[in-house]
């Protein structure tokens, strides 16, 4: 297939029809509101539905109806949309049913802006809703990424029955960068689910439920879940590392700020600073052990995002407090300059003397 | 257009982000010219939307809140219960009343909360980029509805002033337009009257004000309010819904 | 190579599709290429801009801070643009418009009153920024001027590919210009 040049948000709904999803519930809002339109047109012709519901509180039970019901779904929405599909993301995790959901962020909290931000790394990485339940979250930093995600983002969310989220911003929605296309996925040749709520023909009825009365069973079924989020760090961890091997300083970023940072690695290394960049393509589960590798000999690590301060954490965490963690961020909008974190990665190495 | 008036005193000197030819100043002024008439600037508080009219905390002279999408008359209620003595209002838009706030705005009424709600009606969800509202005609087209609102997909327009006005909590209801002069004149003399009704806690109140979005219609300003005129106006008839006896009288 | 381009002016001037099109043409020459824009309610009538990046290795970010090249289309786009330009960066300009003078001394500067110009030669003022684009080809030689031609099919509307022909002219006419 050629190369094409496609906004980010189109590209993830073609990207979602080659995965064979042809069922999405949306909600219009700002910066993700060409996604929807894109569906709009490109669903129905292939036989699928857009349907655009009342609220997100509406879509995302839509979600869960069509999930329930065996269909590849997705929904997509930016930060106060996101948050209002909290309580049904909890219903759907806990009722272990596949669907995709894209975030792609901005500046927040409340109505914020519509500028591109990532202060939602707490709600999509530590449940988001109520209740002991996590999604699969992966952060693409690239058209192509995104496309190549969306593809596995459906393919997990069916090996674990459990809802994954695509953790974009503003940018990574506009912007327009070239990309390619996996073939389609026909989804009538899916491997089919025995659990799914289709009519009780022939079988004993399937309920989609998430209601345990009795605490014995849902404490049961609250360490099903947690062995599947473990299984999960076991198996799916992503990442990328950049210049990490001889990196004295490493930085660490997810999706359109991680650019940024390459762009910064790229500048440091030409000023002679060792400099890497450490990029987790999943934020749950949280690459750790390849982490720790890439910043086995840095003496510090600096973590950029557009939010006050939540990757910082996990990378504090997951590095176990070994290596001093430094901190850039902005928020509200405003985006990371390459110039900016050049200068703050010449700053910590001047301060932890600069080794030849 | 001629300035001739004078601004009034429960509108802020602030220039407003509106496109030109957009109707919701216009509405805006009629709120404002309403307020100041009844003396009651002082004691107002205003809800602002999420939508077009988001920023119309800049622009009303009064207190105002900022509401989430869909809430405001929630948040009115909230007010309302703290202060019922203050006259409170709710501006906002058709995807955020006939949508997302479907069910705020039908449980504020069936409670005959007494506030006013100005529902700006454009068939059209404006500030994100013309997709289909709740009150997209059938044929209409939108980004979300790219051939048209086919009626066997997306369902049919919702007319909300003939619903609320079945509910015992409301007191009046109305639907205008402000497509020319003469409509203008009698969307003001509905707003006052919902205005009025509050102060005189009969029960829940909303005028429906039909209005252009020439942007998101694709149309010139004059083109858009012709075209509400000739294809509004048939699906969305004009007049009071409903109104207390003395009112109607 | 690496061109890192910003593109800014009035929404509705057309810098984003100017954007596109350079876009277009590296990817048409198997360049790495990315664009970005200014997005939000502020473009109606307000100013908007797009960021381009043209390179022969992966684009590491697409957020451009310094360009190389600065194309100007309106007054309030070179105040907020021109401090950040590359050293000896490039900045062309719509003279026709922009009526005063940039404050940079160590820029390459090309001032064209492509308005004025593309009414007079082409009476369609439409393909105005036709005319700059074809002097940044001429100077840079990031792109071809084929793969632009190739490009506006992509870029413009099935309904308008009739214009390809004076678009063509109005690209020669701007590296005619910058030759000279
Ligand atoms: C929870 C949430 N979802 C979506 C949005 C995005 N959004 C902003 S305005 C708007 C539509 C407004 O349309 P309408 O109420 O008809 O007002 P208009 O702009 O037409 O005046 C939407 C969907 C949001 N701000 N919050
Ligand atoms: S988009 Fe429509 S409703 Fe919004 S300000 Fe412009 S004309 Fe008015
Ligand atoms: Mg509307």
């Amino acid at each position: 297939m050629a190369k094409v040049l496609m906004k980010g948000n189109e590209a993830l709904g073609e990207a979602a029809i080659r995965a064979g999803c042809r069922f999405f519930f949306g909600y219009p809002i700002t910066p993700q509101s060409e996604l929807p339109h894109y569906l709009a047109k490109r669903l129905p012709e292939i036989g699928g539905v857009f349907l655009q519901a009342e609220s997100e509180v509406a879509a995302i039970n839509m979600v869960y109806g069509a999930a329930g019901a065996g269909a590849r779904v997705m929904t997509s929405s930016s930060s106060p949309g996101v948050s209002l599909k909290m309580e049904g993301i909890s219903y759907i995790a806990g009722a272990e049913l596949p669907c995709v959901i894209v975030n792609m962020q901005r500046g927040g909290p409340g109505l914020g802006s519509i500028q591109p931000g990532q202060s939602d790394y707490f709600q999509a990485v530590k449940g988001g809703g109520h209740g002991d339940y996590r999604l699969l979250v992966l952060a693409p930093a690239s058209i192509q990424e995104m496309v190549d995600l969306m593809g596995l983002a459906f393919a997990l969310a069916d090996k674990y029955r459990n809802p994954v989220m695509i953790l974009g911003d503003g940018t990574l929605g506009q912007m327009m960068e070239p990309v390619e296309f996996p073939e389609m996925i026909d989804p009538d040749k899916l491997p089919s689910k025995p659990w799914a709520a289709r009519g009780a023909k022939g079988r004993e009825p399937n309920i989609i439920n998430s209601l345990y009365l009795n605490p014995l069973e849902l404490e049961e079924h609250n360490l099903k879940l947690q062995a599947k989020y473990a299984q999960m760090a076991e198996e799916e961890t992503r990442s990328e590392s950049y210049y990490t091997d001889d990196a004295e300083i490493v930085l660490v970023g997810y999706g359109s700020s991680a650019r940024v940072c390459k762009a910064a690695v790229d500048q440091a290394r030409q000023q002679g600073i060792k400099a890497g960049l450490f990029r987790p393509i999943t934020l749950f589960p949280f690459p750790k052990a390849e982490i720790q590798a890439a910043c086995r000999q840095a003496k510090s690590v600096l973590t950029v995002e557009m939010s006050m301060g939540q990757l910082v954490e996990d990378v504090r965490y997951n590095l176990e407090f070994k290596v001093p963690v430094h901190f850039y961020g902005r928020a509200g909008g405003m985006v990371p300059t390459t110039r900016a974190v050049v200068s703050k990665i010449t700053e910590l190495v001047q301060e932890g003397g600069r080794s030849a | 257009m001629i300035t001739v008036f004078e601004r009034p005193k429960s509108l802020t000197p602030a220039k407003t982000h509106y496109c030109p030819g957009c109707t919701h100043g216009i509405i805006h002024r009629l709120v404002a010219e309403v307020i100041d008439e009844l003396g009651v600037r002082e004691e107002t508080i205003g809800i602002a939307p999420v939508g077009c009219s988001v920023l119309a905390y800049n622009y009303f002279n009064v207190d105002m809140y900022e509401a989430a999408h869909g809430r405001a008359p929630a948040v009115a209620t909230g007010i309302k219960r703290v202060h019922p003595d203050k006259v409170v209002f709710t501006y906002q838009g058709d995807g955020d009343l006939a949508a997302i706030g479907t069910a705020e705005i039908i449980h504020a009424a069936a409670r005959g909360e007494k506030i006013t709600t100005i529902f700006v009606n454009n068939a059209i969800y404006g500030m994100t980029g013309g997709q289909m509202a709740p009150t997209t005609l059938i044929g209409q087209t939108a980004t979300t509805a790219p051939n048209g609102r086919d009626p066997e997909v997306q369902g049919y327009p919702i007319r909300m002033s003939e619903i609320l006005a079945t509910m015992p909590g409301a007191a009046y209801i109305a639907r205008v337009s402000v497509h020319n002069p003469q409509e203008v004149a009698k969307a003001k003399k509905a707003v006052k009257t919902a205005f009025q009704v509050q102060l005189e806690r009969k029960g829940f109140a909303m005028v429906e004000v039909l209005s252009s979005c020439p942007t998101n219609w694709g149309l010139t300003p004059l083109k858009a309010l012709e075209w509400l005129k000739d294809n509004m106006i048939p699906y969305y008839p004009l007049g009071v819904q409903k109104a207390p006896e003395e009112v109607k009288a | 190579m690496l061109q890192e381009i910003i593109l800014a002016g009035f929404g509705g001037q057309g810098v984003m599709s100017m954007g596109q099109l350079l876009a277009y043409a590296g990817m048409e020459e198997n360049k790495q290429v990315s664009w970005i824009p200014s997005y939000g309610p502020e473009m109606r009538g307000g100013t908007a801009n797009c960021s381009v990046t043209l390179s022969d290795t992966p684009v590491s970010s697409p957020l451009i801070d310094e360009p190389d090249t600065l194309f100007v289309l309106n007054r309030p786009s070179l105040e907020k643009f021109e401090g950040n330009v590359k050293p000896g960066g490039l900045l062309l300009l719509n003279s026709s418009l922009v009526k005063v003078e940039p404050q940079r001394t160590d820029l390459r500067v090309l001032k064209l009153p492509v308005d004025n110009l593309a009414q007079e030669k082409f009476g369609n003022s439409r393909v105005a920024n036709m005319i700059l684009v074809g002097a940044f080809v001429a100077i840079t030689g990031a792109v071809s001027l084929d793969s632009v031609v190739g490009a506006l099919k992509k870029v413009l509307p099935e309904h308008r590919h009739k214009l390809i022909p004076l678009n063509r002219q109005a690209l020669e006419l701007g590296v005619e210009l910058a030759q000279s």
